[in-house]
């Protein structure tokens, strides 16, 4: 993985040293919280509804078993014990001090990890597919260029004060596991005629308030104009986005008014007075060396199949289980992925103690290179395992209470913190979560439901990626008390689709039945081997609604 | 009759806190000073003081009523803040206490 050079090293210690200053100027009264603010906020720092709450980068996922230790050891001394890994990669502490956050960035800083780009209207961390690297379907890995991204983002000084925060994502597969569609832009590595590899830019998708899918706004951008392109794309939003209403400030709204014909003339435009008049290609040797941060572990020559797993498997039936829900195909015969759940049946997704962060750091550096991932459906990753040690991965991870197979299942629900912990949300999403979860614990049944995203949002500004769920749950105020609206047919994939409202919002006590009367329509409707949202593609809202809403 | 009470979160710590008699800052909401109907200026003056001696940050107005559980925050919202995350018992100023813990879907 990619380490800092020298000018990381300084630029964020110096950042550390100044956000120091700042918090000492505020407790002294020399600044007024208007403009300690946004200087916080630049250093990751939001004020919650108990609390300062820190929210940690982890730039496009990736994380070493070091830096987890570390990450545990924060938990521990500068918070309660515990982090909440979120949808965008990161990882948050609900509790800090104020006065202790630039020890804690020190921490960090010193295993190479800040708070930078978590917050404000800058480019945000890049985010990327948590099987970047190691993915069996990859066109390319993805890390090299979100690594040239992060570097060329970082305190961008044209892109600092942009009209609304922006998202970039990027993945090297065709199988899109980082929601590309639905972010500002959406980088999607394909291969042209001539089979040499590119980029598919995604532009204007978000969710939000205004969801919308993003657009091809280039079929294949050759590698070297990656950031000349991005400079076209961001600089014509910088000029043209709109500052004068919040809620109309993302640059999907900018191309959505624009028209994307002509949004795309304009960044073409862009893009070729740029390239005429300051070329930024990506120089051949610098694209080498960020490449060489990410060259593959030193595997071993593995045959790709491993007796001693199969014999598990047909021997042990929770192992296989586990296995059928958590481990993913690798590149690298005789390897496989591990996507470690952090849903535990009635618990809270995305939340992990510090115990549970030492052991999966524990377990990366015994199996899996010392590395880790964090996915954007708040589940880690351990990338790199053979596959004769699966079955030790898993009583490692049993033993830590980390070995819930639910991966992709009805029970592996992505939910923000809603009105637990978050200002702005308007109802609860945990105990939502939790109640589903508890609802569907029976293993068989999960499994003869078969893959169902369940993703719950506590406000309209969807963290919790509700509009993209096959199943979305959105929290809403009615006058006091939390209602819920319920979305079918999201889908944060390739064949990316913003879920159909299915109708009035249901009231807490009333959402985990509206879910179980959806899975039962799913199960009396679908075909063979049909996932629930082909089923729903199929048969479309009308029987959903018609069930839901037949008693009312 | 409407009843409100100043809360703020605390600069050092961000702890939820209520504007008590005599200007001191409390975390019990029952222990907070209520202000009737509209005679709320004098409060918020008191907070202001407490904004420029650095004690609180943005405080604001919120709406209470008295039950036969003590004082309770209309809002929901307001009602996390007084106790903690409704999904978390052992954390923020419910931490420690017993009590009855409602179902956790249910409006609290």
């Amino acid at each position: 993985m990619y380490r800092y050079d020298e000018f990381d090293h300084t630029l964020v210690a110096e950042r550390v040293t100044q956000f120091r200053d700042q918090v000492r100027r505020r407790v002294a009264g020399e600044l007024t919280e208007d403009e300690f603010k946004p200087l916080r906020l630049m250093n990751g720092l939001y004020l919650q509804l108990h609390a300062y709450m820190l929210r940690v980068a982890v730039p496009y996922g990736v994380l070493s078993a070091h830096q987890m230790r570390r990450l545990a050891h924060i938990a521990r001394v500068y918070d309660k014990g515990y982090g909440h890994f979120t949808t965008r990669q990161n990882i948050q502490y609900n509790w800090p001090r104020l006065e202790e956050v630039p020890d804690l960035l020190e921490e960090l800083a010193e295993v190479e990890m800040h708070a930078i780009q978590t917050s404000g209207n800058c480019i945000r961390n890049v985010t990327a597919d948590q099987f970047a690297g190691v993915a069996a379907d990859e066109i390319d890995d993805p890390r090299v260029y979100a690594e040239i991204i992060r570097q060329w983002s970082t305190l961008h000084p044209e892109f600092s004060f942009l009209p609304r925060k922006f998202k970039i994502a990027i993945t090297g597969a065709p199988n899109d596991r980082a929601a590309v569609k639905v972010h500002d832009i959406g980088l999607r590595m394909v291969r042209n005629e001539a089979d040499e590899p590119g980029f598919e830019v995604i532009v204007g998708g978000g969710q939000g308030r205004t969801p919308m899918i993003g657009h091809v706004v280039r079929g294949f951008l050759p590698v070297p104009d990656l950031l000349t392109y991005l400079d076209a794309v961001l600089r014509v939003y910088n000029q043209l986005g709109r500052r004068d209403n919040l809620c109309k400030a993302r640059i999907k709204i900018l191309v959505h008014e624009t028209g994307v014909d002509e949004f795309t003339r304009l960044v073409e435009e862009e893009f070729a007075a740029m390239s005429r008049e300051s070329p930024q290609v990506l120089p051949g040797g610098e694209l080498a060396r960020i490449r060489a941060y990410f060259q593959p572990p030193a595997y071993r020559d593995l045959r790709e199949a491993a007796p001693t797993l199969d014999l598990a498997l047909a021997t042990d039936r929770a192992f296989a289980q586990w296995h059928a829900a958590s481990v993913s195909a690798h590149k690298q015969p005789g390897y496989a992925i591990v996507t470690i759940s952090l849903k535990p049946i009635g618990g809270i997704p995305g939340d992990a103690s510090a115990e549970e962060m030492e052991a999966v750091a524990d377990l990366a550096e015994r199996f899996s290179f010392s590395e880790i991932r964090v996915t954007h459906e708040q589940n880690l990753v351990l990338p790199d395992v053979a596959k004769e040690n699966l079955h030790a991965v898993w009583q490692g991870l049993k033993a830590a209470g980390l070995a819930t197979p639910n991966v992709g299942l009805v029970t592996d629900i992505i939910a923000c913190p809603g009105l637990d912990y978050c200002n702005l949300a308007n109802a609860r999403s945990i105990p939502i979560a939790q109640e589903i979860s508890e609802r569907f614990a029976d293993l068989d049944r999960q499994h003869d439901i078969g893959e169902l995203k369940v993703k719950i949002s506590g406000c309209i500004n969807a963290c919790g990626h509700h509009h993209v769920g096959h199943i979305g749950i959105l929290g809403v105020d009615k006058k006091g008390i939390e209602h819920y609206q319920i979305t079918l047919g999201g889908d944060a994939t390739e064949t990316a689709a913003l879920g159909d409202i299915v109708g009035p919002a249901f009231s807490g006590e009333k959402v985990t039945d509206a879910v179980d009367t959806i899975v039962a329509v799913y199960l009396e409707q679908r075909r063979d081997g049909e996932r629930f949202l082909e089923t729903y593609r199929r048969v479309g809202l009308a029987p959903f609604k018609e069930k839901l809403y037949a008693s009312r | 009759m409407t009843c409100s009470v100043v809360t703020a979160n605390r600069l050092d710590d961000g702890a939820v806190v209520y504007l008590a008699p005599e200007g001191r800052w409390t975390g019990c909401l029952d222990a907070a000073l209520v202000a009737r109907d509209d005679a709320t200026e004098p409060l918020m003056a008191m907070a202001e003081r407490a904004v420029a001696d650095r004690l609180v940050v943005t405080p604001y107005l919120i709406a209470v009523e008295d039950g036969p559980k003590g004082r309770l925050a209309s809002h929901i919202k307001e009602r996390i803040r007084a106790t903690g995350p409704t999904v978390r018992l052992d954390l923020g100023k419910q931490a420690g206490q017993t009590g009855s813990t409602e179902a956790r879907y249910v409006s609290l």
